[in-house]
């Protein structure tokens, strides 16, 4: 889909100038508040509905995950794990998952294509599948292990944070649906004001280690959760602890990019610089003496 | 071909068919590879038929390229095994590209520089083999942890800015050496240029000083 957002780009993916961004928009965030989600996944649905995606029907594997994974046509999955507490209480973690729209994103880091990946000023990190060539590069990028790559077209497909939504000012579908107040949506700095009040409350309700869950590994998300367990993220399906672009893609779509170039241009000239000062390297004359029979 | 009398065969057809289609690979799995290497370079699809053409076929590109590198290298590693002379030869490479040939110990049909070359392409070629495939989508990519992906990724991009810097050198030498590029398209070189630049294998194949 293109983009509806032309004149807010805040990053373009394989651009080395300014996109567009003379409007500047208020930056957003989506807070999913974990203790108070029931796991009903009527966000799944909202999402699938609102983006027109019917994913093909899959088969129960043993859990409530259904999907069992983010797909193509699934742009978020609830992921529930059964955690047991030390005084052996059993705890239904669920967490709604997808793209978390990364403050610093290790796809559109990743990307190779001009414009397959744009950053609105608002945060919402977006694929504009158009100019997507399918080499999964953003896969690579990602610490969240989010986009996904189409078998049907070879384009990767993510949550859109419902751009298209947000650019006429509604809230994202996922949010509208949410019947407990679970999902919550507006701009970054009150989505951490209300995750504040959350954490004093779940705090005063014994969850000592409550918090919010923006992290500063990716400069924040615009997708934020605030969880009871703060202090072990990775109970929740896996959630990284600290996540942050891998040093080899830094050092992939960092250093070396500009390095190799230069080594190319250095050699170049290093070439025709000897060149002018050594010369060809070629016998005087050819003195074969007259006769020499040829060698085979 | 039309060769004086006294010249001397350095390559054969099949030599030269394998390097020049390796040559062709190079450069198309090069350039295809390098579009997607840099954003200023991205207009580089445009010779492949866009991105998303450009994305499929570079590892086929590259494939072809590894088959005729494998080719080629089977015929020539005998001839590239560094011994002391090659060592000894290495000391004084300086001064050879200085212009002073005379300073270091006769070359055989390979000098000790010709030797590394052929080494660090080879080494160059595996590394891009091999962490090509780890990270081929929609194929084969799927298969490895993404750790190993993202390093797959980086060492294929290390070892591609290794390999266009060597074939840099390698053209370069070519030029700079006048003589053998004819060696590589018509197979023959004079007896001058054998004995200026691999005097050994000169003594070797006419048996004269």
């Amino acid at each position: 889909m293109a983009s509806l957002q032309s004149l807010d780009l805040k990053q373009r993916s394989a651009t080395t100038t300014p996109p567009p961004g003379v409007r500047d928009t208020l930056e957003v965030a989506k807070l999913i508040d974990i203790s108070k989600c029931i796991g009903c996944k009527a966000c799944q649905v909202a999402c699938s509905e609102w983006n027109d995606l019917r994913d093909a029907v899959g088969r129960n594997v043993g859990v409530y995950d259904n999907p069992a994974d983010l797909t193509a046509e699934s742009w978020t999955v609830m992921r529930f794990t059964e955690y047991e507490e030390q005084d052996g209480r059993l705890e239904w973690l669920i967490r709604k998952d997808g793209c978390m729209h990364c403050a610093d994103p290790g796809c559109l880091k990743a990307c190779p294509s001009p414009g397959a990946i744009v950053q609105y000023s608002n945060g919402i990190v977006d694929f504009i599948e158009e100019n997507c060539i399918g080499c999964g590069s953003c896969i690579t990028g990602c610490p969240f292990n989010v986009p996904r790559l189409s078998k049907e077209d070879n384009k990767v497909y993510k949550c859109t944070l419902c751009s298209d939504r947000v650019s006429v000012g509604l809230e994202p579908a996922c949010v509208k649906t949410c019947p407990t107040g679970a999902i919550t949506f507006g701009s970054k700095e009150d989505m951490k004001q209300h995750a504040a009040e959350r954490v004093v409350d779940l705090k005063s309700r014994g969850y000592r280690n409550a918090g919010l869950y923006d992290p500063q590994g990716v400069s924040g998300t615009h997708v934020m959760y605030v969880l009871k367990h703060a202090d072990k993220p990775e109970i929740y399906h896996g959630l990284p602890a600290d996540p942050s672009i891998s040093p080899m893609v830094s050092l992939w779509k960092g250093a070396l990019k500009p390095l190799a170039l230069a080594a190319m241009g250095v050699t170049a000239l290093a070439g025709v610089l000897h060149y002018l000062k050594v010369g060809p390297k070629e016998p005087l004359e050819d003195d074969t003496p007259a006769g020499k029979p040829p060698v085979r | 071909m039309h060769a004086p009398p006294s010249a001397i065969q350095r390559y054969n057809y099949s030599e030269r068919a394998s390097h020049w289609l390796l040559a062709i690979g190079f450069i198309l799995a090069g350039l295809s590879g390098l579009a997607f290497f840099h954003p200023s370079l991205f207009w580089l699809t445009s010779l492949f038929g866009g991105g998303p053409w450009t994305r499929i076929l570079h590892p086929f590109l590259g494939l072809f390229m590894a088959l005729f590198f494998i080719a080629l290298g089977l015929k020539m590693w005998r001839h590239n095994v560094i011994d002391a002379n090659d060592k000894e030869w290495l000391k004084h490479a300086g001064e050879v590209m200085a212009g002073h040939e005379e300073r270091a110990p006769p070359a055989g049909r390979y000098n000790g520089g010709q030797k590394v070359l052929f080494w660090l392409l080879a080494l160059c070629m595996l590394g891009l083999l091999v962490t090509g495939l780890v990270f081929w989508r929609p194929y084969l990519a799927p298969m490895f942890p993404v750790w190993l992906v993202r390093l797959a990724t980086l060492l294929h991009a290390v070892c591609a800015t290794g390999l266009i810097l060597l074939v840099m050198g390698h053209i370069y030498m070519a030029i700079w050496t006048r003589g053998s590029i004819r060696a590589m398209t018509q197979g023959w070189v004079t007896r001058a240029w054998a004995r200026m630049n691999h005097p050994a294998w000169y003594r070797e194949v006419t048996r004269e000083r």
